[in-house]
């Protein structure tokens, strides 16, 4: 039982420690760094700029039910004077704040990501189980793995204004534009650990295979599957990581909506407050990275079939 | 008898038409739902008091308004289209029409204001220029400042076999003109642009090096030591007093007092689709012109403070309050009154004048973007394309109509040409006569002129 505490005892106190020397040496460091914009923020100045954030998110939700009664009111006369006239409420013109371009950040990055995992995992089985695929495949996924996603963006922009035209889009061209950048690199580690994942099961399962003659797709579902599965999750944990991080390079700079553009627009601004704005996002970015890891994690336990195995 | 009674037909046709030019309501708008672009400076004011204000909402339009990296991607983005119109410099609609780096019909209504930008140099750069400015009876520099100051530095950069580095905005933006006017003045050789020999670096047989930074990047910029010296809008030269790290030596308005500056751009396209919806936009932002120079500037302070919110120019109060509520501080600790130093309404500053157009039209000649020669007709031709008093006059109407505004707030529509007459208000002395761009482009020592090429 003491045991049982001194474990559970350690796991708090050390991420605390960590965690409170961490933010001693980003005070202490902070403070000697002087820009012209003062000097760098620490975790105090951060904390309060972040309240100061959330105010301006109240504030606008104020801002914003006016707008909507404005137009209320602006509509009934519209509709008094003409009865024949089609009332359609147009949405809120105002600004996103902080918050509303989290969670623009996060659609963004979830439909990339989904996009991204749902060709490259059942690429990843057949590269995995076709050698002669693998083979003529792999030189083209090396060369188009470490581009960068700055140059693919250019890219991206041109063909999607190509493509995608239309008076009056169901989704806005810089969505897309976001979210298929970070498909584009975000599909790589998915694709390469699922592929190696598949080529390295266990002889002995194959042989089973053989003998009890399964059809390919049951093949893949009660042998492929469950000892890839391990594989498949370490990449698709990669690949969230560095869908996370693209996005957040590809909103600053195409000024695409979502935290992105909010680091940009406040680097920008160059006022007293835009550094410890920009801090606020940073760690707010670490954060989300950190809990989307997380639920990644958490789905790879809901899912695996070795529930013994230690995850971390 | 007869003639009498022609007369009085006349007298009737006429007196149905004003009834009608005054009657006649610009419809609903078309489209209701508008983006526009901005890039972050103090003269994209009237856009933000639109909004503020509720002016696009009055005239039944839902504007959302956007920050834009550069000038080049808002550009880009009016002409594809993901933006509805866009505070623009007065070059753009005038370049993109004449071919000059994009091809786009551009078209604008609104002119946003008149003055509003300055040049800054380095702390070092003002040191070595000082020296070479004639103090008055107070012990300040006597303004405004020749770039005859800067002549000698330049020349000892040359010497060491250094380059004289120094940003602007954009290629065929005011600033660029602007810095290029007045080094020009002072016997510097800005650069010439070559682009039938695929050279568009501006910077043939230049003695200064002019080069593109985006505005909000100039302090930046000048810190990193990449440039010496930038040309820019506000709130990006009284930046660099308050960081310590440079000094505005002369304003826009000192090179050419009361020029004009930033217009509201929309794609040839969008006008002829939307024809209501631009009436209405101009109208909104005609009131919030009116509204910024209202009561001898009463208003400025609160616009400061709408400027300085996050999602407009977002830099501090106290810095744009500096150029915009009627000072500028040059040297710090040496601030001057400015009463004109952003213009929004007064003067007819927001009516778009063809004389306006033509002078942007002269300097792409004059620097060889524009690279050979052309009539005077195709000036005034270009000038009509692009610039929409009609669209202007228009909105103006309705305004009055409305009882919003007053006749005598606008120019006399009916006997306006579209001309100012000729100005000689420049650093230079030199008159500018609309009417004739080819004769005054012959009076520069330094500028391509006549059937000159490169």
């Amino acid at each position: 039982m003491s045991a049982l505490l001194n474990i559970k005892w350690q796991n708090m106190a050390f991420p605390f420690v960590g965690l409170l020397a961490f933010l001693f040496f980003w005070q202490i460091a902070a403070s000697q760094v002087t820009t012209t914009l003062g000097s760098l923020p620490g975790p105090v100045a951060t904390a309060q700029q972040f309240m100061g954030l959330v105010d301006e998110h109240e504030a606008e939700q104020d801002k914003k039910t006016a707008f909507y009664q404005r137009q209320e009111q602006r509509n009934a006369d519209k509709l008094k004077a003409d009865p024949d006239f089609k009332v359609t409420v147009r949405p809120y013109t105002g600004r996103p704040t902080f918050f509303d371009q989290i969670t623009t950040s996060l659609i963004t990055v979830a439909t990339g990501f989904l996009v991204a995992s749902l060709i490259a995992i059942p690429m990843g089985i057949i590269l995995g189980l076709n050698q002669w695929m693998y083979q003529a495949l792999n030189p083209v996924i090396q060369i188009l793995k470490p581009i960068s996603p700055l140059a693919w963006l250019p890219l991206v922009t041109m063909v999607v204004s190509a493509v995608y035209s239309s008076d009056n889009p169901l989704v806005a061209k810089s969505f897309i534009n976001s979210a298929f950048t970070v498909t584009l690199c975000s599909l790589w580690p998915t694709l390469l650990n699922t592929t190696v994942g598949v080529a390295n099961i266990d002889p002995d399962l194959k042989n089973v295979s053989r003998v009890l003659k399964l059809d390919p797709l049951t093949h893949v579902r009660k042998i492929v599957l469950p000892s890839a599965i391990p594989m498949i999750f370490t990449g698709l944990r990669l690949s969230l990581g560095v869908a996370w991080m693209v996005l957040i390079a590809a909103e600053m700079l195409a000024q695409n909506p979502g935290l992105g553009k909010f680091v940009w627009d406040e680097f920008q601004n160059g006022s007293a407050q835009s550094l410890a704005r920009i801090m606020v996002a940073v760690v707010t970015i670490g954060i989300i990275g950190f809990m989307l890891d997380r639920g990644m994690l958490q789905l790879q336990k809901w899912f695996s079939w070795d529930k013994r195995s230690e995850l971390r | 008898m007869i003639t009498l009674k022609r007369n009085a037909v006349a007298l009737m046709v006429s007196a149905v038409l004003v009834s009608t030019a005054v009657q006649a309501q610009v419809g609903a708008p078309e489209k209701e739902e508008l983006k526009l672009g901005f890039i972050k400076l103090t003269d994209m004011a009237p856009l933000a008091v639109a909004y503020e204000k509720g002016y696009f909402e009055d005239e039944g339009l839902y504007v959302t308004l956007e920050a834009q990296a550069n000038w080049k991607v808002l550009l880009d983005r009016v002409i594809t289209g993901e933006l509805d119109g866009a505070h623009m410099l007065a070059g753009q609609p005038l370049g993109a029409t004449a071919g000059v780096g994009t091809k786009a019909d551009v078209v604008t209504a609104f002119s946003m204001d008149l003055n509003g930008n300055a040049t800054t140099v380095s702390n070092k750069i003002w040191e070595a220029m000082k020296a070479n400015v004639p103090a008055g009876a107070d012990g300040k520099p006597v303004h405004p400042i020749k770039a005859d100051a800067l002549k000698p530095v330049v020349q000892s950069y040359k010497d060491q076999g250094k380059a004289f580095n120094m940003g602007m905005v954009f290629p065929v933006s005011t600033h660029n003109y602007e810095l290029r006017y007045w080094l020009a003045a002072g016997g510097l050789n800005p650069g010439f642009y070559a682009p039938l020999k695929g050279d568009n670096t501006g910077q043939q047989q230049a003695d200064v090096l002019l080069s593109v930074t985006p505005p909000p990047q100039m302090p930046a910029t000048l810190e990193a030591g990449t440039i010496l010296g930038y040309s820019v809008g506000e709130p990006w030269n009284q930046a660099a007093v308050f960081k310590g790290i440079g000094v505005p030596v002369v304003t826009d308005a000192e090179i050419w007092h009361n020029n004009p500056e930033k217009v509201f751009g929309v794609a040839q396209s969008w006008a002829e689709k939307y024809p209501n919806t631009h009436v209405h936009l101009v109208k909104a932002l005609i009131r919030a012109a009116y509204w910024l120079d209202q009561d001898n500037n009463a208003n400025r302070q609160e616009a400061v403070n709408l400027l300085a919110k996050p999602e407009y120019v977002g830099a501090d109060a106290k810095v744009i309050a500096n150029s915009m509520t009627g000072t500028f501080e040059f040297e710090k600790g040496d601030k001057r009154p400015a009463a004109d130093f952003n213009i929004f309404f007064r003067h007819h500053a927001t009516y778009p004048y063809y004389s306006d157009a033509i002078w942007y039209l002269t300097q792409m000649r004059r620097w060889g973007q524009i690279p050979e020669a052309k009539p005077d007709s195709w000036y005034a031709d270009l000038a009509k394309k692009v610039y929409k008093p009609e669209v202007y006059r228009q909105a103006a109407e309705e305004l009055i109509a409305e009882g919003k505004m007053k006749v005598s707030d606008f120019p006399d529509f009916a006997k306006e040409t579209g001309y100012k007459s000729p100005d000689n208000k420049f650093i230079d002395g030199i008159t500018y006569d609309g009417h004739k761009p080819n004769d005054y482009l012959k009076q520069f020592p330094i500028g391509l002129k006549g059937d000159q090429k490169l």
